[in-house]
C-alpha cells in the first residue's frame, strides 16, 4: 500500500541486469480521484510501464452518501427525492425503477396519462444524457468543441423537463400512483388539475427536430472525424462473452452485439405503443459505444414524437391514502436507464419507509469490467476506454 | 558596421514583432474558440472580446506563483525563461521586409531548425524538475514528439533549400520574386503540406498535443505551474505558433513580398504582408484545433517515420531530379 499512496517523488528504480533488457520496475500512478476525466472521484491505481499499462484497481467510495442506508429511515414519498441524485445526468429516469416497485406492492397503477408523461420525460433524460455523454466524451478525446455544443443542445431538454416538474436536474415528479401535477400552467383547483404547461407539445415537437438535427450534425462532425475513428475503432473490444459474463448492460451491452433492452420488457411504461428500434453495435469497440448511444438519441426522439401524438387525456393520480403505507412484501423492478440496467429491491415490514432498499446501478456493475479491459492498453486507450463506459460516480458510489 | 545602438534596434524591433505576434495569435485563438464554441466571453462581452486576452493575463498575474516543496527549484523556476528564450531566438532571422530583419545570416534556415528543438529542452526540464508523475510523462512525451518531428520540419525545409540555393531567408523570399510564384505553387506544395503538419507537433497544438493533454496527464508538464510562470509558457507557446507560420510564409508563401504592389515600398508594406499570411496560417491552425480529437502518442510517432519523413525524402528526390534537368 505504501508504494499506492506514495505519490510525491517520482520512483524511478532502475536495476540494470546481465539480460539484453534493462529491466525497469513498474511506476504506480494514481489516476483520480481528482482528475479531469474520471468523471468525478474515481480513482484508477495503474501500474504503468512507460506509457503501457500493466494493471489497473478501481477504488471506488469517494461518493459514498448512504442512500441505501438514508432511505430506511425515510418514508416512500420522500425516497423519490433521493433517488433523483443516484445519477444525476438522468435525475427522471432513476425514479421510474423505485415508484414502480413500490407501486408493485402497493399493487395500484398509474393512469395511462401519467404513464405517458413518465415515459415522455425518461426519454427525454435518456437523450440529456447521451448529450452529456457525446460531448464529454469527444473532449476525453481531445476535442474541445463538441462539449459546447452538445451542451447547448441539452439546454433545451432541460428546459422541456423544467417546463413540466420545476426541476432541470432533480426533478422530483414522480408520485406513488401518478406525477405530480405540472408546474407554472395556472392555478390549481380540486377539479382542475393542472396538467402539462401550455405550449408544451409544440415546443417538444420542435425541441425533437433539433435533436434529430444535431444528432446528424454529432454524427458528421465526431463520428466523420479520421482522427476520432483512429482513436476508438478497435480500442477497448467487450466481446459478446465477456459483456456478458461481467454483467455490464445498457449501451455497452448493445454495443457488443447483444439485443437486450429492457423497454421492450417493461410493462411499466407502455413502450410496447411505439415503434423504434434497438440499435445494436457490430465489434463492441469504443466507437460502437458511442455510435449506439447517438443513435438511441434518434430513437429516443422518435418514441417521444409518437408519445406526444397519441397522449391520451384523463387524470394525473389514481387514488392513494393520504399517509402510504406499503403492505407487507417484496418486489424488484429493474428499468432501462440511459447507463444501462437500474433496479430497486425493496423490502417492506408493512411501515411507512422501507424495511431495507437495494439499489442496483448501471455504472456499478458496468465498471467493474474495467480491471479485464484496461490490462495491456496505453494511457490515452485507458481514458478512452473508461470514458466509452460513461459512468457517473454518484451511481456508482450511491 | 554594428555598433550598439543598432543592436538595441534590432532588438527593440525583433521583441516587439515577437510580442505583438503572441497577442495576435491568442486573440485569433480564443475568437476562433469561441466562433466556433459559441462562447459569449470573447466574442461579445467588453470591447467585442478584444479585451479578453488582457483580463487573461491580469488573471494570471493575480494568481499565487507555486513552487511545490519537492521540485527541483532552480530547474524549475528557469524552465519558463528558458522556452521563452528559445522561442525569441526564432524571431531574429525572419525577414519582415528585405532590411528589416534581425540578422540576414547566411545560414539562417540551419540556424532557425537548430533554435526550434532547444524549446523542446525547456519543456522536458519543466516536466522532469515538477517532481510529478504527470508533468514526467508530458515531458518525455514532448521529447519523443520532437525527434519524430523535427525530422520531417527539416527534410521539407531541404527541399526549399535545394530549389532557392540558398539557405538565407532573405535570400529565398527573392528567389520566390525572381521566380514569380511563391515555392508553395511552384514545386514544393508537398512540402509546405508536411511542413505545416510538423509544425503543428512542434508547437504542440492539437491534434498532437499529448505532451499537455488535458484529459489524460492533467495538464501535462505545466501541471505544477501557475501564476506568471504559467504565463510565460503560454506567452511562449503563442509566440512559437505566429514564428513558424511566419516561417512557413517566408518559406513556402513568398514573406513579405505581395505581387502588384511596387517594389521600392517593400519596407512599409513588408511586415503587413508577412503578418497577413501569418495570420491566415494561423486560421487553419485554430480550425484544426477546434475540431479535431488528439492522436495516440504511438499513431503520432507512425505518421512521423512512416508517413511525412518518406514523402518529404520522396520530395526531395524529385526536387533534385528537377533541379538538375531544368
Amino acid at each position: 500500500m505504501d508504494d499506492i499512496l506514495n505519490t510525491g517523488n517520482v520512483p524511478y528504480v532502475s536495476e540494470a541486469s546481465v539480460s539484453v533488457e534493462i529491466e525497469t520496475e513498474d511506476m504506480t500512478l494514481n489516476i483520480g480521484p481528482q482528475h479531469p476525466s474520471t468523471h468525478g472521484v474515481l480513482r484508477l491505481v495503474a501500474k504503468v510501464d512507460g506509457e503501457k499499462i500493466s494493471s489497473v484497481e478501481p477504488v471506488l467510495g469517494y461518493m459514498h452518501r448512504g442512500y441505501e442506508k438514508l432511505a430506511e429511515v425515510r418514508t416512500y414519498p420522500q425516497i423519490t427525492t433521493l433517488v433523483n441524485r443516484i445519477d444525476w445526468v438522468s435525475g427522471f429516469a432513476n425514479e421510474i425503477p423505485f415508484i414502480a416497485a413500490t407501486e408493485k406492492l402497493m399493487e395500484i397503477e398509474a393512469p395511462e396519462r401519467a404513464k405517458h408523461i413518465r415515459l415522455i420525460l425518461t426519454e427525454m433524460a435518456r437523450i440529456a444524457s447521451h448529450f452529456v455523454f457525446n460531448g464529454a466524451y469527444a473532449l476525453e478525446i481531445g476535442a474541445l468543441t463538441p462539449i459546447f455544443l452538445a451542451m447547448e443542445d441539452r439546454e433545451r431538454i432541460l428546459d422541456l423537463i423544467e417546463s413540466v416538474t420545476g426541476g432541470r436536474f432533480h426533478p422530483n415528479f414522480n408520485r406513488i400512483g401518478g406525477v405530480k401535477p405540472a408546474a407554472g400552467s395556472g392555478p390549481t383547483t380540486k377539479k382542475n388539475v393542472q396538467d402539462l404547461p401550455a405550449g408544451f407539445y409544440q415546443e417538444t415537437r420542435d425541441a425533437m427536430e433539433k435533436v434529430l438535427e444535431a444528432v446528424e450534425r454529432m454524427e458528421d462532425l465526431v463520428g466523420g472525424n479520421e482522427v476520432f475513428k483512429a482513436r476508438t475503432k478497435g480500442v477497448g473490444i467487450i466481446s459478446k462473452e465477456l459483456a456478458e459474463e461481467y454483467g455490464v448492460s445498457g449501451p455497452i451491452l448493445r454495443a457488443s452485439g447483444v439485443k437486450f433492452d429492457l423497454r421492450t420488457q417493461t410493462d411499466f411504461l407502455p413502450y410496447d405503443k411505439f415503434e423504434y428500434e434497438i440499435p445494436v453495435g457490430e465489434n463492441g469497440d469504443c466507437y460502437d459505444r458511442w455510435y449506439v448511444r447517438l443513435l438511441e438519441m434518434r430513437e429516443s426522439a422518435k418514441i417521444i414524437l409518437q408519445a406526444i401524438d397519441s397522449m391520451p387525456s384523463g387524470p394525473l393520480q389514481t387514488k392513494v391514502p393520504k399517509v402510504i403505507k406499503v403492505p407487507k412484501g417484496r418486489s424488484y423492478v429493474r428499468t432501462e436507464n440511459p447507463k444501462g440496467e437500474m433496479g430497486y429491491y425493496v423490502i417492506s415490514e408493512g411501515g411507512l419507509g422501507p424495511y431495507r432498499l437495494k439499489i442496483r446501478t448501471p455504472s456499478f456493475s458496468n465498471i467493474s469490467i474495467l480491471p479485464v479491459l484496461l490490462e495491456g492498453q496505453l494511457l490515452p486507450d485507458l481514458i478512452a476506454i473508461m470514458g466509452s463506459l460513461d459512468f457517473v460516480l454518484g451511481d456508482v458510489d450511491r | 558596421m554594428i555598433d550598439g545602438s543598432q543592436i538595441l534596434v534590432t532588438a527593440g524591433i525583433v521583441l516587439a514583432f515577437a510580442l505583438n505576434g503572441a497577442v495576435i495569435f491568442t486573440i485569433l485563438d480564443v475568437k476562433g474558440a469561441s466562433w466556433m464554441q459559441r462562447r459569449p466571453g470573447p466574442l461579445h462581452v467588453g470591447l467585442r472580446g478584444f479585451i479578453f486576452p488582457l483580463a487573461e493575463i491580469i488573471k494570471f498575474f493575480q494568481k499565487e506563483d507555486i513552487t511545490p516543496t519537492n521540485v527541483d527549484a532552480p530547474v524549475f523556476k528557469w524552465a519558463p525563461a528558458y522556452v521563452l528564450a528559445s522561442v525569441f531566438g526564432l524571431f531574429v532571422v525572419v525577414p519582415i521586409s528585405p532590411t528589416l530583419v534581425g540578422s540576414d545570416l547566411d545560414l539562417g534556415v540551419f540556424y532557425l531548425l537548430a533554435i526550434s528543438s532547444l524549446s523542446t529542452l525547456g519543456v522536458l526540464t519543466a516536466g522532469w524538475s515538477s517532481a510529478n508523475k504527470y508533468s514526467l510523462m508530458g515531458g518525455i512525451r514532448a521529447a519523443g514528439q520532437l525527434i519524430a518531428y523535427e525530422l520531417p520540419l527539416i527534410l521539407a525545409v531541404v527541399g526549399v533549400v535545394i530549389q532557392a540555393e540558398t539557405m538565407s531567408l532573405v535570400g529565398i523570399v527573392e528567389k520566390q520574386i525572381e521566380f514569380g510564384l511563391p515555392f508553395a505553387l511552384s514545386g514544393q506544395g508537398l512540402a509546405f503540406l508536411i511542413f505545416m503538419i510538423a509544425a503543428t507537433a512542434e508547437m504542440m497544438r492539437v491534434p498532437f498535443d499529448m505532451p499537455i493533454g488535458e484529459s489524460e496527464l492533467v495538464s501535462g508538464f505545466l501541471t505544477e505551474y501557475s501564476g506568471v510562470r504559467f504565463l510565460i509558457f503560454y506567452i511562449a507557446e503563442y509566440m512559437n505558433m505566429f514564428v513558424l507560420c511566419a516561417v512557413a510564409s517566408t518559406l513556402f508563401l513568398g514573406g513579405y513580398h505581395v505581387p502588384l504592389l511596387p517594389p521600392e515600398w517593400v519596407n512599409f508594406y513588408g511586415p503587413v504582408v508577412l503578418i497577413t499570411k501569418t495570420v491566415l496560417l494561423g486560421f487553419i491552425l485554430v480550425l484544426v484545433r477546434w475540431s479535431f480529437p488528439r492522436f495516440r502518442e504511438d499513431q503520432l510517432q507512425n505518421l512521423a517515420w512512416k508517413v511525412l519523413i518518406p514523402l518529404s525524402l520522396l520530395n526531395i528526390l524529385i526536387t533534385s531530379i528537377m533541379k538538375v534537368v531544368f
